[in-house]
């Protein structure tokens, strides 16, 4: 579906926001190479392309490889880059995810997640872009059409932050988010060219009055200082990312922060869960607030860098704490985010007990009842002190 | 570290022309040597050599940068088989 004019409210799936705000953004170059779900983006974004609505270079490439390939060419070059995938596609970009953050390229991708193979499977969960949480990109994660839109522009602008440079991936889910058609407010182009500003790349490789050369080996002398530069600055992204969403919430009247704090004030039992699960899962804190049971939801919108104290502060006091993974990390202890919210924990003086629950896999339904049985053993655990399964598979 | 930091981002060369300052010969098994004797200076050695380490004076062929060279005999077998003026020896010998 092309949109070729809007109006500042809107129903859209969470594939045509997301090409819009990436319309609206205008980028220099868009590699493109489709998969399901995120197939939408590109369409539309093609669409976008034919209609001379963006003066962007559409490369369509042979493979998803091909296309973060083409991304870090067209990025080292100087060029604002953009491209969208999913699951295998995310996968098969894998060598040069790592390339692109290294080489510290701010590309900025649209990863509709969903489930890797085998058995093969199209539907959401989040293997993909967790598989990919060492690959040094930023990533967001969201959990309304609106909020995939917005982060869009938040991606970009802490992406090309000059104390950051990384490579950013904003994350929704699959069908249920890209698929499914809200509500949501857009930006007029005058306001997204405001805040994403102009993109002036560095060493342009197009630039031959000062040749360079990007991707050179370093060996033993020098490789670790690369590594060491890049961690620092996803360590400043941080701050970036938390001035980035401020910004964006003063201007647009969207509040945004690095996490999701839920009705956590003076929670006994708390869900941390991200992207659209977060909603099913406030639906039920509020029907149990309502029956007098304090619960609350922590959703983090940012994972990588790992809001750490943010998530303890959050966390302070609570005093049992699922975490629901909707990806598993299979190494018998939980899922990825279990395990790096839990370290996040450690050091409180009096920390919460932390269990953890894989649910949702290859678009398996997460439900109310399924929110309502965790909170029923939180609750549970909270009066015996006792957990009795640390890791497990729910909505099976 | 403080000289560490000041390395450039994402490990970019920033100028041209710097792998002349950087031997990479040093991994070559094999090392070509000419027989100038032979040599008709076609320059095909020179257009076919990856590494651009085929060194011409004057038009004329005159031997090998062997800081450079990583000894892959494209230039061997590149001489016109009439001339066949480069072998390849074994830098062990
Ligand atoms: S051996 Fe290979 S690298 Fe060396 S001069 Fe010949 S072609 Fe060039
Ligand atoms: S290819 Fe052979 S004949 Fe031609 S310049 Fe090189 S060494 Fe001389």
């Amino acid at each position: 579906m092309a949109v070729t004019a809007h109006t500042k409210k809107a129903a859209l799936t969470g594939n045509t926001a997301v090409a819009i705000a990436m319309k609206q953004i205008n980028p220099d170059v868009y590699p493109a190479y489709p998969i399901t779900p995120s197939t939408g983006i590109v369409e539309d974004f093609s669409g976008f392309v034919a209609d001379g609505s963006v003066d962007t270079e559409l490369i369509t490439v042979e493979s998803e490889h091909s296309a973060m390939s083409a991304c870090i060419g067209a990025s080292a070059a100087g060029a604002r880059v953009m491209t969208a995938t999913s699951s295998q596609g995310l996968a098969l970009m894998w060598e040069m995810l790592y390339i692109a953050s290294g080489m510290r390229l701010p590309i900025v991708i649209a990863d509709v997640n969903r489930a890797l193979s085998a058995p093969i499977n199209i539907h959401c969960d989040h293997s993909d872009s967790m598989g990919a949480r060492d690959a040094g990109w930023l990533q967001l994660y969201a959990e309304t059409v609106q909020e995939a839109y917005d982060n869009v522009f938040m991606a970009m602008r802490i992406a090309e932050n000059a104390k950051v440079m990384l490579p950013a991936m904003v994350c929704m889910d699959g069908f249920i988010t890209s698929h499914a058609i809200e509500n949501l407010d857009l930006l007029s182009d005058e306001e997204v060219r405001g805040f994403v500003g102009e993109y002036k790349g560095r060493n342009s490789l197009l630039d031959t009055d000062n040749p360079v050369t990007w991707g050179a080996m370093v060996l033993q002398d020098h490789y670790i200082t690369f590594k060491h530069q890049q961690s620092e600055a996803m360590t400043r992204a941080k701050g970036v990312a938390a001035g980035v969403m401020k910004e964006f919430g003063e201007k647009f009247g969207r509040p945004y922060g690095l996490i999701d704090a839920y009705r956590l004030e003076d929670a006994e039992a708390a869900i941390v869960i991200m992207n659209s699960a977060a909603g099913t899962t406030k639906v039920v804190v509020d029907d149990l607030r309502k029956q007098g049971k304090k619960v609350g939801v922590l959703r983090l919108r940012l994972f990588r860098p790992f809001p750490f104290k943010e998530i303890a502060d959050a966390l302070r006091g609570v005093k049992v704490v699922a975490v629901l993974d909707r990806a598993d990390s299979m190494n018998s202890f939980g899922g990825p985010l279990f395990n790096e919210l839990r370290s996040a924990l450690y050091d409180l003086d009096n920390r919460p007990k932390v269990m953890s629950r894989i649910y949702g896999l290859g678009g398996r339904d997460y439900k109310v009842k399924d929110a309502v049985e965790v909170f029923e053993e939180l609750l549970n655990i909270s009066k015996t002190g006792k957990i009795d399964t640390m890791t497990k598979y729910i909505t099976l | 570290m403080a000289e560490h930091k000041k390395l450039p981002e994402g490990g970019v060369i920033e100028k041209g022309g710097t792998a002349h300052g950087y031997s990479t010969g040093g991994w070559r098994k094999l090392r070509p040597v000419v027989d100038l004797g032979k040599c008709t200076n076609c320059m095909i050695c020179w257009v076919m050599c990856p590494d651009s380490a085929v060194i011409v004076q004057d038009g004329k062929m005159v031997g090998f940068d062997l800081e450079h060279c990583k000894g892959c005999g494209i230039c061997a077998v590149e001489c016109p088989d009439k001339v066949k003026a480069i072998k390849m020896n074994e830098e062990a010998d």
